[in-house]
């Protein structure tokens, strides 16, 4: 225990003072790991702790990045009171999806692609009402002071990627000591044995999706003000879904760290994958090649390891 | 208002876009009804099939509809080979685990598909792609009639394969009980892996009725998979009739969607229509419990 607390503790410094001593391009690298991390987090909340495996958890991300998007750009809202709303929003839109679909008595796969079909709703509408500006997406007008949640120096967006990433592990970690986090691996393990042991299943699954859909929209606005630009694809599109369940699966799903493992060796396989397609131009095309392999460590982590990478690192099986 | 003439050829449009999805489906239903497992690979295994199609005209000349048995053939054997080696290895466990599988599978194929062929739109280009035929008022490309005729009777043989072949009684005994099945001295693996094999070769079929009409990009499964599952869903799960039915419904509401509520919103339709099913109906207009 007290290692663990150290070996965090030295990650946490490492990570504080690598970007006084990395290039911009690093420090770039940086803050999408705990970007990815956060937003993978927020999927592992529910996905992984709860076992409610989503395949459109990007529903929640694209509420948080259209609704501070709107409500700034539209309405004049000040960015950082938006991104309240925008939780607000995640949180609700998680909420609604999580009663429809519990109430319905969905479980499992049937969960997994109603959400798929909801975030594809989601991006038609985005796609075809006014206010979204449809397909030509929304271009938040830049101007760089801190008051308007955009830094001149992309250091302020890595220690708010970390910021984000710390706080979701700390919630994490919390639902691995609470009687909540408790009760969502017991419905995860058994879902009848869970209720039959007075878990209240419905209203704890609503709680989680409802947490987890606030975090995730968190991710979204976060996105929105680094790039300053969202469209329906980007913030509706099935690749973030799977970014966020990948991430997850691959570093461990319902442990504290799987996320921030996963998202590290997704950015590993990426800069491994560009420099394997610098000496040899015939790979030219990165990102499919480094998708291909995360496909396959997909596939194997499910059927062989089912914590993971996490799972290389415990020294005893959890089921002990 | 539109004009009725407009809303029957629409209707008719959609009805012959239906017949392929028939074909898409039932390979879906298939696999579900027999192995239990929801392939959501099902959309990229299906562009793979176009993209062989694609090159088999692009590199050999050979014309869609000439390359339908080999493709059909190639596909069966593609899928079970796959069975055999990926998906059966991993089927058995919670059911979200070999949906994340089958994920992982397509997330692989994907971008395969990415990396050798590139992003662009392929299309094949053959004479009588233009070709029309009037039916009243509506005039309906030629190419639709034909994959629409041949959909129809490629289910009908496989319907007939399935109720009178011994492999179709197997295949149906062990969809119903695979432990008696496996008493009475079926060779369930072979079965799992021979239904696994036929539903890819319903994608085979499917890829040389769509390509004269249709393009194919690595991103083409994308289209299909969400059509597919509603499809299913709407027939309900493992049910061939209802996957027949649901197959037109959901290619006359494609046609009728786009035609009332313009390009990019009519296609909220499917999700829609998928969203309500489950959270309504989950068993589907035929199926037998959920």
């Amino acid at each position: 225990m007290n290692r663990t607390i150290a070996l965090c503790g030295a990650g946490l410094a490492a990570a504080v003072i690598f970007p006084l001593f990395a290039s911009n391009y690093f420090v770039n690298i940086g803050l999408l790991v705990f970007f990815v991390a956060f937003i993978g987090q927020s999927w592992n909340i529910a996905g992984g702790f709860a076992g409610q495996t989503s395949f459109g958890h990007v529903v929640f991300f694209g509420t948080g990045a259209y609704t501070s998007t709107i409500l700034q750009v539209t309405y004049g809202w000040n960015p950082w009171l938006a991104w309240l709303a925008a939780m607000l929003a995640g949180a609700i839109v998680g909420w609604m999806i999580a009663v429809l679909s519990f109430r319905a008595g969905l479980r499992g796969s049937y969960f997994a692609l109603i959400t798929l079909a909801f975030a594809e709703v989601f991006r038609i509408l985005a796609n075809s009402v006014p206010f979204t500006r449809g397909g030509l997406g929304m271009l938040i007008k830049a101007d760089q002071r801190p008051l308007n949640f955009q830094f001149r120096d992309p250091i302020w967006f890595y220690y708010l990627a970390l910021a984000l990433c710390v706080i979701s592990l700390l919630i994490a970690w919390r639902l691995t000591r609470n009687r909540f986090g408790a009760r969502l691996v017991a419905i995860r393990e058994n879902e009848d044995a869970a209720r039959a042991l007075g878990i209240d299943v419905f209203a704890e699954k609503v709680k989680v999706l409802t947490l987890s859909g606030a975090m995730c929209a968190a991710g979204g606005t976060f996105y929105a003000q680094k790039y300053l630009y969202i469209d329906p694809s980007i913030a509706f599109g099935v690749d973030k879904s799977v970014e966020m369940l990948l991430v997850s699966m691959v570093g461990g799903a319902g442990t504290i760290f799987g996320p921030l493992i996963g998202s590290v060796a997704l950015t590993v396989i990426n800069e491994v994958t560009r420099g394997l397609a610098s000496v040899v131009p015939a790979l030219k095309n990165v990102q499919p090649l480094s998708l291909v392999v995360y496909g396959i460590m997909l596939v194997l982590i499910v059927a062989r390891l089912p914590d993971g990478l996490m799972g290389l690192f415990r020294r005893k099986p959890r089921h002990a | 208002m539109l004009d009725p003439q407009i809303i029957v050829a629409g209707v008719l449009n959609g009805l012959l876009a239906g017949g392929i999805y028939v074909l898409v489906a039932v390979g879906l239903t298939l696999i579900y009804g027999v192995l239990h497992i929801i392939n959501f690979a099902h959309g990229s295994l299906l562009m793979l099939a176009m993209y062989a199609v694609f090159w088999l005209w692009r590199l050999v000349g050979v014309d869609p509809y000439i390359a339908l048995p080999l493709v059909t053939a190639g596909a069966f054997v593609f899928g079970f080979v796959l069975y055999r080696l990926v998906i059966g290895r991993f089927s058995h466990g919670r059911d979200e685990n070999i949906l994340l599988i089958t994920l992982g599978l397509s997330i692989v194929v994907d971008n395969i598909a990415l990396l050798f062929f590139g992003g662009d739109t392929q299309t094949i280009d053959v004479p009588y792609a233009g070709r029309f035929v009037e039916l009243g008022a509506a005039f309906l490309p030629l190419p639709k009639i034909i994959s629409f005729a041949a959909s129809l009777v490629l289910c009908v043989i496989l319907g007939l394969y399935m109720a009178k072949s011994d492999t179709g009684k197997a295949i149906r005994a062990v969809a119903k009980e695979r432990q008696g099945a496996r008493l009475v001295g079926i060779d369930v693996d072979n079965i799992f892996a021979i239904s696994y094999g036929i539903g890819i070769a319903c994608l085979g079929a499917a890829a040389c009725l769509l390509m004269p009409t249709f393009y194919v990009t690595p991103t083409s499964g994308h289209a299909f998979v969400l059509v597919a599952f509603t499809i299913v869903v709407l027939g309900g799960m493992g049910s061939f009739i209802g996957a027949a039915i649901g197959g037109f419904i959901i290619g006359i509401t494609e046609a009728l969607g786009g035609l009332f509520l313009g390009e990019q919103l009519g296609q909220i339709g499917i999700s829609l229509i998928f969203i309500l099913i489950l959270l309504f109906k989950p068993t589907g207009l035929f199926g037998s419990k959920a």
